[in-house]
């Protein structure tokens, strides 16, 4: 069970459930949702590859720090940008942010 | 032990993070994925990445966690009881989603991995200030700088003019 292939197979999985949540959802705040799990599998990948491809130093480590550095830069600027398109818009649905359609 | 320690997480994982894609309940996702980020920090120690797996607690559920649900509760009226998330075009992007499921789980399936000699299990954490600070300097500078002008960006952006 504790192979390369099932944490590949989780990490698949984790990320086309992302993928799902980013196209279907119509609430701003649930497609960051779906974006925090794709890049979750993202450094499920890092590490496990890290540790079973026989690595001698933890360079996939390193990689899924600046990830999650990244992830936390993404969420604080999307949130910031969600709040403000519902004070201006009242609302966060996607499909109503049409200010710049001309 | 340990084999069924890992299903029941990969398990909780799994169905968590389906949880907050599938939710009718925009609050229910955002608690959905507090049991996806413990989960996942549950993998990186099985897979000996102890650094990551307390960063991954402190800073995604810690941190990216309580900003989603702050966000959740600030772009909502308080007057509706249920904060409802409405999903569109659900068969395409099923659809989607599904194929490219299956796609990676053939190759993951079809490839033949180098598989490498069995890591040693001791603490990572002297192992990443080395390399972040030696190799990794200049990346890590950059991304410092990054998040600085990332957190000031969104303080301007979301303050009341």
């Amino acid at each position: 069970m504790d192979s390369l292939q099932s944490y590949l197979v989780i990490a698949a999985i984790l990320f086309s459930m992302g993928i799902y949540g980013v196209t279907t959802r119509k609430n701003a705040v649930a497609i960051l949702m779906g974006i925090e799990l794709i890049l979750n599998s993202a450094n499920i990948n890092f590490i496990a590859f890290n540790r079973f491809g026989g690595m001698t130093n933890l360079d996939g480590h390193v990689f899924s720090i600046f990830v999650i550095v990244l992830a936390a830069a993404e969420a604080a600027v999307a949130l910031a940008i969600v709040i403000n398109l519902f004070k201006n818009v009242g609302t966060v649905d996607v499909n109503e942010a049409d200010l710049l359609q001309g | 032990m340990a084999e069924n320690l890992f299903l029941i997480i990969a398990a909780l994982v799994i169905a968590s993070a389906f949880w907050v894609v599938f939710s009718p309940n925009l609050i229910h996702s955002a608690v959905s994925l507090l049991f996806t980020l413990f989960g996942t920090a549950g993998l990186y120690i099985f897979l000996y990445a102890d650094f990551i797996a307390a960063t991954q607690v402190v800073i995604y559920v810690g941190g990216i966690l309580i900003l989603i649900i702050f966000g959740v509760m600030l772009t909502n009226r308080i007057d509706t009881p249920s904060i409802a998330a409405s999903s569109k075009n659900q068969f395409i992007g099923g659809m989607g989603a599904f194929t490219i499921c299956a796609l990676q789980i053939g190759v993951i399936f079809n490839t033949p991995w180098h598989i490498g000699a069995e890591q040693s299990r001791e603490t990572t954490v002297s192992n990443i200030g080395n390399l972040l600070l030696n190799e990794y300097l200049l990346p890590f500078e950059i991304v410092s700088i990054l998040l600085l002008a990332a957190l000031m960006g969104a303080a301007l952006l979301s303050r009341r003019t």
